[in-house]
């Protein structure tokens, strides 16, 4: 029987989560007073070592970015750590169930990335729907304040950090860094051009370090345990473990974290309870709306970035929506599709554009003008067409789900 | 309270603009930016009325137009999508006689929808202000929405 392997819910349900104590008591804010007392480039090198990828989607080395912002330059005046807890990829919960259960847990990652960074001020930006959370935070740097766990020379040291929480107002573009750079500058929600990346150019054109809210409530206990420890779990590309938010047609919806590697097959019949009503698999869709779907042949591949990617699908933010047989994947793919007309910003043409021209598509084939398989070949045409020439990820995405489906479905779709 | 009092709890910076916006919100009791609203915001944080407009109108949590006590926000992303929340609204359209963006006449309800709010475990799901509510398909709405006075 497979188990879950909990580091980022390691405390749920064990400590109440608006007790600083509590979590005292089990050990927290240990590494981050560790911390304080070495030097900087340690702690970046055991991220590094660690080889944590950052769990907002895209996978990219978490230690490497500490690195490169923390390089970015020898005198700087200021720098700025955020993390981003805008979570609203469809079908992702993971962040919410972090910082409802311990938020403490994301903060103290947060308080030793700053501290690797050499960053004195601290933000998160938060949606603006997720009260509980909110007040989660709100609680929790209160309380840490109190006990100057935030403040001027924490633990006596020379390290002197602030932390404030900032609200999104219900825009899911807010949740790509650039974007989200944006929204906290208190501008609208366009993107930026990027290069240059954060690490160089980043808030207030000041060398900034964005992770997402998993990533950063990892780096306590890979602090704490150390990188070998880490890389001992999950998969030699993808080490360590990864919440999955698991929803649509099982028994046990729901979050589960697991070492990486694990399969859809163990996620789906083992922790989530299988298919509901008895009925048999038929797809998934991996990542969220920009994310991919997959048939019964990707059910035994172990859960990794790279390992997904060989067959073209992604593992994104850890959610997997389950469709049982029965369930019609053109009213699946025009819902994404519904979902990123609704949230494209219309800054650029071609996703201002093609996400309707997506949608029309989907019209004709619906109302039979043209056959399915003249429709995905159009549909491939214009999201390739928007991926190339789109200014951020939202306009790059559709053609995650249009390119599985050709791959998994191309004659059922 | 006095919008004074609110803008007092923030710095001026335009780093505390959607905070501001979110605070002037709940204090209005239509639930909604006027104008008014804006103008002060903007004065205090010495910017355009203009530059606030364009950040207010393109949140979609913010609204120009007088709203009802209640917001209700029911998903509408794929997962919901899944669990039937396409009927769901429909129902709540017709429990409430109104369609989504409208108030019910006795100023009570704003109908809403809203991408994916992280509750897919409880699909369908929705908000009512603060608090969210999950599994809404086969569900009562009376006794849901009584409790909202």
């Amino acid at each position: 029987m497979i188990k879950e392997t909990r580091i980022t819910l390691k405390n749920l349900g064990r400590i109440n989560p608006e007790s600083i104590d509590d979590y005292i008591n089990v050990g927290g804010y240990k590494a981050f007073e560790k911390v304080v007392g070495r030097h900087h480039i340690e702690i970046i090198d055991e991220m590094v070592k660690s080889s944590l990828r950052g769990r907002g989607g895209a996978g990219f080395s978490a230690g490497l970015k500490e690195k490169f912002t923390s390089e970015a330059c020898l005198r700087c005046e200021q720098k700025y750590l955020i993390c981003n807890a805008d979570e609203g990829e469809p079908g992702t919960f993971k962040d919410r169930i972090i910082m409802e259960n311990d938020p403490h847990l994301m903060l103290e990652g947060m308080l030793i990335a700053a501290y690797a960074i050499g960053a004195s001020k601290a933000y998160i930006y938060i949606r603006g729907e997720y009260y509980k959370s909110i007040d989660r935070i709100n609680k929790a740097i209160s309380a840490a304040k109190e006990k100057g766990i935030i403040g001027k020379n924490v633990f006596g040291s020379a390290f002197s950090v602030d932390v404030e929480v900032k609200l999104g107002a219900g825009s899911y573009l807010c949740g790509e860094e650039l974007t989200l750079l944006e929204s906290l500058e208190g501008k609208r929600g366009y993107p930026r051009i990027k290069p240059p990346y954060p690490a160089e150019y980043g808030l207030y054109g000041k060398p900034t370090l964005i992770n997402n809210v998993e990533t950063l409530a990892t780096i306590p206990t890979i602090i704490e345990k150390g990188p070998d420890w880490y890389t001992s779990l999950g998969t030699e590309n993808s080490p360590g473990t990864k919440i999955f938010t698991i929803s649509g047609d099982v028994n046990k919806p729901g979050y589960y974290e697991t070492e990486m590697g694990i399969t859809l097959r163990e996620l789906i019949y083992e922790l989530a309870g299988g298919i509901k009503d008895g009925k048999e698999f038929y797809a998934a869709i991996l990542g969220g709306a920009a994310g991919t779907f997959v048939n019964e042949l990707v059910l035994d591949t172990p859960m990794g970035f790279d390992t997904l990617k060989e067959k073209g699908a992604v593992l994104g933010s850890g959610a997997i929506m389950v469709m049982s047989e029965g369930r019609s994947l053109f009213d699946m793919t025009n819902s994404i599709l519904e979902f990123f007309k609704h949230e494209s910003c219309g800054k650029c043409v071609p996703c201002r554009i093609g996400m309707p021209q997506l949608l029309h598509i989907m019209e004709n084939l619906k109302n039979n003008k043209i056959g399915r398989a003249e429709a995905l070949d159009l549909l491939l045409y214009e999201s390739e067409f928007m991926a190339k020439s789109s200014l951020c990820p939202l306009g790059q995405s559709p053609i995650l789900p249009i390119k599985s489906l050709k791959q998994y479905f191309e004659n059922e779709f | 309270m006095e919008r004074s009092e609110i803008l007092k709890q923030f710095e001026p910076d335009n780093e505390n603009m959607l905070n501001i916006l979110h605070a002037l919100q709940n204090n209005n009791s239509q639930n909604y930016l006027s104008e008014e609203d804006l103008r002060i915001a903007a004065n205090y944080l010495n910017t355009t009325y203009s530059h606030i407009y364009g950040v207010a109108t393109y949140y979609t949590m913010f609204s120009l137009k007088p709203r009802g006590k209640y917001i209700i926000r029911v998903c509408n992303s794929p997962v919901c999508n899944m669990g039937n929340s396409i009927k769901v609204i429909e129902e709540i359209k017709e429990f409430l006689s109104i369609e989504v963006g409208e108030t019910t006449d006795d100023k009570r309800f704003t109908l809403e929808l809203s991408e994916c709010l992280g509750r897919c475990g409880k699909a369908p799901g929705m908000m009512i202000n603060e608090d969210v509510i999950g599994n809404i398909d086969n569900v009562d709405f009376k006794s849901i929405f009584e409790n909202y006075n």
